[in-house]
């Protein structure tokens, strides 16, 4: 009986998930004439700097949005239950636009003669020049990824139970002891869930450093993006750059599951 | 029994335009054990609460040593709680819980370990520090909180239906437990229970509530040979009550007929609550006050209980000699066993 209901999600599973990575597996050893090959990933040194600047990126724009999320998934819990789902109803809003959308907004909000420059103009302020650098990226990030570390913080925020703050102020802790020592080890997993929801996406982001970064600075979406569509074109080595990228999600991850201490932790929700 | 330690005064606690605590007045003294009794959702835990600094009452003052406490937080009293709902640390294994106030204190890691051994050995679960606190039943959750909070012998302990969760024999040992702490520590207990005999057997002081009023304040001994109203005989052990009227001091009339009593003051013809015990009523096959037939017989351990038709009322009587059901028998009281209490006129 289980089998047989089990079905469509394992014949889901086989086409849609293991073909495609065993593909992605066997293009990454295979040479531009068809033999097997281990040059797509000697070739791959010589994007070092790639690499280095998409995980600088991406854990940048990780930091930051624990730094912002963190205490807004706190606020939040504190407010009326009411008051809460209204804020995260305004969070999840702008998730419902397309993401393209969102990004192209940025764009023309940023531009060097868009709307920041313009109210900045108005009010007699200098203009800034932020499209086309690393800080549009890391904002286009930010904005874009901030809910998905906040979702899975309030959710264990949202389940803990109450009673525990008051034993630990029972016991005489503080509020700031009462964070440090039951608050924070407790929604541990949320933030462990938070920074993997935020940091692969941004990892392996393209559109944004495309759009808000003016090309010029690559990221490894970029790279591999350019691989299958560019003048570049070169599957095999963009099917290296995957495989490389994705074992180093899957280590970094695995490296987190340990501080989560095994059971309470709920990386991938 | 010496000072007075916390005064509450004119207490009163609304949640959503509900009164749930009105006009609260108790004085708890310096090492005694007193406990609030009463029914469920009468505010037993919520006038803890108060105490314990949880709840900030809408009107009215708390008082500790003297000083008005109403906006001390709970970190800042000297006062430890055991929680109705245990609220153990689930990210912590039962040694980090118990230990968790010692380190807030910053007591030395040495005498940590012995005093939280010691509390464990207290509650019976030496031998258990490195569970996780969901690997344990109810009863042995409840048994850390305990544990938890003695442990930093505080001035005074809330406990909020500490024993809840035991079975029967546990229990009993817990409460004899608790108690000698209570007398060897000198700490001031504040308990808070819903079974009368728990509350007449380890309290000092006995509070009754209902419906967030205090019926009465008294020993164990004064709860039960003389309560106050109807409520208070009714929850203190079974009752029988009926409605009666006064003829004149030491005259009651009741079940249609006239009784010798031993109370005085009352008017004359004023509506009276008459309360009768189970046990006090003497039980002969013929004669007696009231002649009636046994309806019903229910061994309870060390006595029978029979349900008792007789002068058109039936009667709870408590008994070591059983009859047959349907026997005609006789029932007296005899006048001091027999309690008239003023009628509450606001219900
Ligand atoms: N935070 C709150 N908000 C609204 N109502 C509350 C709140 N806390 C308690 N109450 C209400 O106050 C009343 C008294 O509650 P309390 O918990 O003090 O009862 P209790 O005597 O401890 O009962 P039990 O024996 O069932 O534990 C109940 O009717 C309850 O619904
Ligand atoms: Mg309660």
């Amino acid at each position: 009986m289980r089998r047989r209901v089990s079905f469509p999600y394992v014949g889901w599973m086989a086409v849609f998930v293991v073909v495609p990575m065993v593909l992605v597996l066997g293009f990454s050893f295979t040479s531009a004439d068809g033999g097997f090959t281990f040059e797509n990933f000697s070739e791959m040194t010589k994007y070092a700097p790639v690499f280095a600047r998409s995980i600088w990126l991406a854990f940048l724009s990780t930091v930051i949005c624990l730094i912002i999320g963190y205490p807004a998934a706190l606020v939040m819990s504190r407010e009326k239950p009411i008051v809460a789902s209204a804020a995260l109803m305004l969070l999840m809003l702008p998730m419902w636009m397309n993401f393209l959308l969102r990004t192209y907004a940025w764009m023309s909000i940023l531009e060097n003669n868009g709307f920041l420059n313009q109210l900045l103009g108005a009010l007699k302020l200098p203009p800034v020049a932020i499209i086309n650098t690393d800080g549009a990226v890391l904002l286009g990030m930010v904005y874009n990824y901030l809910p998905f570390m906040i979702l899975p913080i309030h959710t264990v925020l949202h389940k803990m139970d109450k009673h525990l703050l008051e034993a630990a102020s029972d016991l005489g802790a503080d509020s700031v002891k009462a964070f440090a020592r039951v608050i924070l080890p407790l929604t541990l997993p949320g933030v462990l869930s938070g920074v993997t929801m935020v940091f692969v996406p941004s990892v392996s982001t393209f559109v944004i450093s495309k759009l808000l970064g003016g090309g010029k600075t690559m990221m490894l979406g970029d790279l591999i993006e350019m691989q299958f569509t560019g003048n570049a074109y070169n599957p095999y080595l963009g099917s290296a750059i995957s495989l490389v990228m994705m074992v180093m999600v899957l280590a970094s991850m695995t490296i987190m599951n340990r501080f989560g201490d095994g059971e309470e932790s709920a990386v991938m929700m | 029994m010496s000072k007075d330690l916390i005064r509450l005064i004119d207490c009163v606690m609304v949640f959503d335009d509900d009164v749930i605590l009105d006009k609260i007045n108790l004085t708890i003294k310096n090492q005694e054990f007193l406990t609030l009794l009463g029914p469920s959702g009468c505010g037993k835990t919520t006038t803890l609460r108060i105490i314990g600094g949880f709840e900030t009452p809408t009107s009215g003052d708390v008082f500790f040593d003297g000083v008005r406490i109403n906006n001390v937080p709970p970190h800042k009293r000297r006062v430890n709680t055991v929680f109705q709902k245990y609220a153990l640390f689930p990210h912590l294994n039962v040694f980090e819980n118990i230990a968790f106030g010692l380190r807030i204190a910053k007591v030395r890691e040495d005498e940590i370990k012995t005093r939280v051994l010691e509390s464990l050995a207290l509650v019976g679960l030496r031998g258990y520090e490195k569970r996780r606190v969901h690997q344990l039943s109810g009863g042995q959750q409840q048994r850390v909180a305990i544990a938890r909070a003695i442990v930093n012998r505080p001035q005074v302990l809330l406990l909020d239906e500490p024993l809840g969760a035991l079975d029967l024999k546990l229990r009993k040992e817990m409460q004899i437990e608790l108690k000698a702490i209570q007398q060897q520590v000198g700490i001031t207990f504040i308990y808070v229970t819903h079974d009368q005999e728990e509350a007449l057997t380890m309290s000092d002081t006995v509070v009754v509530m209902n419906n967030g009023v205090i019926q009465q304040v008294g020993t164990p001994q004064d709860i039960y040979n003389e309560p106050q109203n109807a409520f208070v005989a009714d929850f203190i052990g079974e009752s029988n009550i009926i409605g009666g009227i006064m003829n004149a001091d030491r005259d009651v009339t009741f079940a249609g007929k006239r009784f010798e009593c031993v109370d005085t003051g009352f008017g004359k013809d004023e509506n009276v609550d008459v309360v009768i015990r189970p046990e006090d009523f003497i039980v002969t096959e013929d004669g007696g006050q009231m002649s009636g037939i046994v309806r019903s017989v229910t061994f309870k351990g060390v006595h029978y209980e029979m349900m008792i038709d007789a002068e058109g009322f039936g009667w709870m009587v408590h008994s070591t000699l059983s009859q047959p059901v349907g026997a005609k028998v006789g029932l007296s009281v005899k006048p001091f066993d027999i309690h008239i209490m003023r009628r509450e006129t606001s219900e």
